[in-house]
């Protein structure tokens, strides 16, 4: 018990990473991945060639890379970013991408009737989207992006290939320590605790997003 | 009064009606038939702003309309064959979003005037259900009242009886009729013979007085 204490804060400095990478994912790749899913419904041939790029890579390779190449690659090149900032780019530019074909599914499932039913009642094309469209897309992808956001909470862990201390790194030098798994067991058991709240808050939106169908 | 001038539309090559002539008048209610795939939804959903014509104009009241397919005129409501209401939001607020966010009413006074249609329609007591929780007559007259919340001289139905049974057939033709005693103009596309024959002046028959 009092080992427990002894290494809890070293892991509270790191859960304070692990949360920054997450909460900043989410709030960047949000309307990031909005934007994007919009784009691939441009008139502009361009336009929808370099999104299906950026989607090809972005969910062609693996994050990991992506993370290294971010930091180590464009460092390489002249181009540096702090380590921190460089896991935020990289974890954003990564989950738009998956985030925009969910949000493009979640679009087309939205009948054409719903735009022309607004259209005859003189909504304007942004009022249509916000007030029509968007929360009938939310509820459609809902479920699928509960997933993503689980998956975020696991992958943060990444970031300790470009040396910063998450939560799962901090575990990791207490355990080499102290040679003891310990400390593992204790970040195995925070990132339950973490993934059960979204879990939690996922159930709670789907029961209020049920009120109408 | 709703002059359709020598209006033409095509889909590419395929022409669906050539040069077609229509004048709707004033408190009229008509009637428009015609075989299936002949043009009669393409027509109003000109009228309604959500096609483009090829050729020819639409006059309303002496005023063009858009035919380019941009925008719609807020004068003309579209009942749509499958209503497509809104399934976010509940009846009341299904009527009451476009004159809110629209023409900026109060949003107590479009919920009175709402609660007014609804009751003359008989649904004030689904007033806080979602679409979903409607049948096909209910689902039809809270569309017909989320077109009439606009206030629009002239009121476009797309078969408003398909699919509905006998009891709610009669009460769209009540609903109709009681509409055309309040002045509103309809043009009604059915294939349904004895409801055209019960609420229309008149009947436009596609098959005879189009060219193609
Ligand atoms: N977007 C489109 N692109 C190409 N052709 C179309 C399009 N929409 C309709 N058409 C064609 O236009 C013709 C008229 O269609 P429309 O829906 O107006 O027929 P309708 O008279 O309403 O038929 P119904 O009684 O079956 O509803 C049809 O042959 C149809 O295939
Ligand atoms: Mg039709």
């Amino acid at each position: 018990m009092s080992y427990l204490i002894t290494i809890i804060p070293s892991l509270m400095s790191g859960l304070k990473t692990t949360l920054g990478v997450f909460f900043l994912t989410i709030i960047g790749s949000v309307p990031l991945g909005i934007l994007v899913s919009l784009g691939m419904k441009s008139p502009y041939f361009t336009i929808r060639w370099l999104i299906n790029g950026y989607i090809w890579i972005m969910r062609g390779t693996p994050l990991l890379l992506q993370l290294i190449f971010i930091y180590y690659g464009l460092g390489m090149m002249g181009i540096t970013f702090p380590r921190f900032e460089s896991a935020i780019i990289a974890f954003i530019i990564n989950y738009a991408a998956y985030l925009a074909e969910i949000f493009r599914g979640g679009l087309q499932s939205v009948p054409r009737g719903q735009y022309d039913a607004a259209k005859v009642l003189g909504f304007s094309k942004i009022q249509t989207f916000f007030k029509i469209v968007l929360p009938q897309v939310i509820k459609i992808v809902v479920p699928s992006f509960g997933n993503e956001v689980i998956n975020l909470v696991k992958d943060t862990s990444l970031v300790y290939v470009i040396g910063l201390g998450d939560i799962l790194r901090a575990g990791n030098i207490a355990a080499s320590r102290d040679v003891t798994l310990t400390p593992y067991l204790l970040v195995g058991v925070m990132y339950l605790i973490m993934t059960a709240i979204v879990t939690l808050l996922l159930r709670r939106s789907e029961t209020v997003l049920n009120t109408w169908r | 009064m709703l002059e359709i001038k020598n209006l033409t539309k095509q889909y590419n090559e395929n022409v669906i009606f050539k040069s077609l002539n229509l004048t709707v008048n004033d408190g009229e209610v008509l009637s428009v038939v015609g075989p299936s795939g002949i043009g009669k939804t393409t027509l109003i959903k000109i009228m309604a702003g959500l096609e483009t014509a090829n050729d020819g104009e639409i006059i309303l009241n002496g005023n063009p309309i858009n035919t380019n397919g941009e925008s719609s005129d807020v004068n003309i409501g579209m009942i749509f064959q499958d209503f497509n209401l809104f399934p976010n939001y509940t009846v009341i607020e299904n009527i009451t979003l476009a004159p809110v966010n629209v023409s900026k009413q109060p949003k107590s006074e479009a919920i009175k005037q709402a609660k007014e249609l609804l009751d003359s329609l008989g649904m004030l007591e689904k007033a806080d259900l979602y679409p979903y929780q409607l049948s096909g007559g209910q689902k039809q007259r809270a569309a017909i009242a989320r077109a009439l919340a606009m206030n629009p001289q002239i009121l476009a139905y797309d078969e408003p009886t398909s699919g509905l049974d006998e009891a709610s057939t009669h009460q769209v033709t009540e609903v109709v009729k009681a509409l055309k005693e309040r002045g509103v103009t309809q043009v009604i596309i059915t294939h349904d013979q004895p409801f055209a024959e019960a609420v229309s002046d008149r009947m436009f028959d596609f098959a005879t007085e189009v060219q193609r």
